[in-house]
């Protein structure tokens, strides 16, 4: 297998409130580099509540996480903020897109951020960006003139600005009809192939997942097939 | 970079709330300008209140006071000095007014480095003879030039040119008051009794109003050269010495100096005049107090379109925060729309203070006992925009800092998952 990405080992969650329950036992898995993985399960399973442990925004846990080779354990809110700019890209069931700016500005926000590249040439990377995505004629237009296929894949560009290791979707198609999935999916399946891009999809679409490399199936709190 | 990622974050934030931000501004831009408007007015009004009595007033006054001897005879004999002497009815000797050696004491305080100025002056009793009846009256013997470098002494002289008096030989200026009572115009010659009984014609050059009906009723003004020969007295006859220090506050411990160092009686402004400074500084309080409200109120209309600003951009900042902002950034964003709320709000309301104070410079006050002042009094003090400016700075962003917190505080996990 390839260079581990990502990697969790004995991660467990509890939810405390209304009363103490165990959602994630013990979870250890690990994904490797350029592989298109899929989180399947039933709703309720934890599949969500693992990927945002494994995005850091949720630090509430036990058991260790390892992004990258590093540890993510006894991190800084400010220093994970700077893990998932720089390392990970997401991708939401619901667009999340800023109406305030134009599609382009969207894409470059998390670059800017970073602020690796220079103003002018960050413009032209997300002008890759969106044409790989098929979208490049939208970019001064504003989210809310777009359909919803075209602001996921507005979305799905915003993840991938910053070159992340890996790209997570949370139901990524979840909002979507047949046709925009399809379109989805196979933007995904590109970036895996043609691009190596590491990617991270918690779905609960049967058909979706079974045209991943390898799926993860869940079951109350544990990994039951992988 | 970051900065102006912030910015342009902030700034597209507020244009998408313009309406509401224009309001919070505004209220910003209202709570300056009456705060401005309202300090230069009050202030200026205390300046003049307060320049009625401080300009015309010494900073100090050196002046020798008839008052019985501290040390009785009785205290320096040796065979009573373990008692306690009571001594009644003790008399003040025959002592004079005039201070003595007062040559060497003008030239000692022009060579002090902390005084402006000095105006020797000669205060007499006199009475005015009006026909069969006599006014009681007093002139004051005065070096006209120092007296008006000093104490704006022209400004207070209504009609005649102040030079006159020292120019033309034996002439008075006269209060408003007296000389109406005396029915005198100008080059009329009036007689005048001093208290030893001499007579002497002095012709009226001007009169002066000071304000204040007490003085204008009693008081006239007469070259130092004049009184002296009016009192029958040698040249280097003089009853007080007044001072004007360039600093006001240092005159308590100048004239304590003074009063050990030519042992004269010397009092201070602050002592003489105690009533005039509280009765600013509370104005000035009231003021403030006033003004220091306004902007807390404006305060809390930027807390609330704020804090709804954070509930409607609740998936932004979401979003903001997954994609990598930290939480400080986020704080960092709604402190600068705060601010430049503030800032905003505040700038316009710096401008229309001034064309307030302006305007209530041009309104015309006209008053009989202030002969100086034609329209409203404004004081243009920078410091009272200063004041503004950075009070609209702190209160708005005490009202951005909780709702900023709040925003900074969210966590991107419980949005993103409750859709």
């Amino acid at each position: 297998m390839s260079k581990k990405i990502l990697e969790a080992i004995n991660i467990s969650k509890y939810f405390l409130d209304p009363v103490h329950i165990q959602v994630l036992k013990k979870i250890n898995f690990s994904i490797g580099e350029g592989e298109f993985v899929s989180i399947m399960g039933k709703s309720g399973c934890g599949k969500s509540t693992l990927l945002y442990i494994l995005s850091t925004m949720d630090t509430d846990y036990e058991g260790d996480l390892f992004i990258d080779g590093t540890s993510m354990k006894n991190k800084k809110e400010a220093e994970l903020a700077k893990v998932r700019n720089e390392k990970i890209g997401f991708v939401f069931q619901f667009h999340y897109l800023l109406n305030e700016f134009s599609v382009l500005r969207n894409v470059m926000l998390p670059g800017l951020k970073l602020g690796r590249y220079s103003e002018k040439e960050l413009e032209s990377r997300a002008y890759d960006k969106l044409r790989i995505l098929g979208i490049e004629n939208e970019a001064v237009k504003k989210p809310n003139q777009l359909s919803g296929g075209e602001k996921q894949r507005v979305a799905i560009a915003r993840a991938m600005i910053n070159n992340p290791i890996i790209i997570m979707g949370d139901e990524p198609t979840g909002n979507l009809d047949k046709k925009n999935s399809e379109i989805v999916y196979s933007i995904f399946k590109e970036l895996a192939e043609v691009y190596h891009q590491s990617l991270l999809i918690v779905t609960h679409d049967n058909e979706f997942a079974s045209k991943t490399n390898r799926i993860i199936e869940m079951e109350d709190g544990q990994i039951i097939k992988s | 970079m970051k900065f102006s990622l912030i910015g342009s974050i902030s700034l597209s934030l507020l244009m998408a709330r313009w309406k509401q931000t224009l309001v919070a501004a505004i209220g910003v831009t209202f709570s300056i300008t009456m705060f401005i408007a309202l300090l230069s007015f009050m202030s200026g009004l205390n300046d003049l209140l307060d320049g009625l009595i401080l300009n015309r007033t010494a900073h100090i006054r050196l002046y020798n006071e008839i008052q019985p001897s501290a040390v009785q005879p009785i205290d320096r004999s040796g065979r009573f000095k373990e008692y306690y002497n009571f001594i009644r009815s003790v008399k003040p000797k025959n002592e004079r007014v005039q201070i003595y050696n007062s040559g060497a004491i003008l030239k000692s305080l022009k060579n002090d480095p902390r005084v402006l100025g000095i105006a020797p002056k000669i205060t007499a009793q006199v009475f005015y003879t009006v026909g069969s009846i006599e006014m009681t009256g007093i002139i004051n013997g005065i070096e006209v030039e120092e007296e008006d470098r000093l104490f704006l002494f022209k400004d207070y002289v209504t009609e005649g040119n102040y030079i006159n008096l020292k120019n033309i030989p034996n002439s008075i200026i006269l209060g408003k008051g007296a000389a109406e009572k005396m029915l005198t115009t100008l080059g009329d010659l009036i007689q005048v009794t001093t208290s030893k009984g001499e007579r002497i014609q002095l012709k009226v050059v001007g009169y002066f109003q000071s304000g204040i009906q007490e003085i204008d009723n009693v008081q006239s003004y007469a070259s130092i050269t004049t009184t002296q020969k009016l009192l029958g007295e040698s040249n280097n006859y003089i009853t007080d010495i007044q001072v004007k220090l360039k600093d006001l506050n240092i005159a308590p411990v100048v004239a304590k100096e003074y009063g050990q160092l030519f042992d004269v009686e010397a009092v201070d402004i602050q002592t003489a005049n105690a009533q005039f400074e509280t009765g600013s500084s509370v104005r000035n309080i009231i003021s403030y107090a006033v003004g220091i409200t306004l902007l807390i109120v404006a305060g809390f209309g930027i807390y609330n379109i704020l804090n709804m600003m954070i509930y409607e951009k609740m998936d932004s900042i979401a979003i903001l925060k997954a994609t990598g902002f930290s939480g400080k950034d986020v704080n960092h964003i709604f402190i600068s729309i705060a601010l430049s709320i503030g800032i905003f709000g505040g700038l316009l309301g710096l401008l229309f203070g001034y064309g307030l104070a302006y305007l209530i410079d041009q309104v015309p006050f006209d008053t009989a006992a202030l002969p100086t002042i034609k329209t409203y009094p404004v004081n243009y003090n920078p410091r009272i925009y200063l004041i503004g400016g950075a009070f609209s700075l702190v209160t708005t962003y005490l009202a951005g800092f909780l709702p900023s917190r709040k925003a900074s505080k969210i966590d991107p996990v419980i949005i993103i998952r409750g859709k």
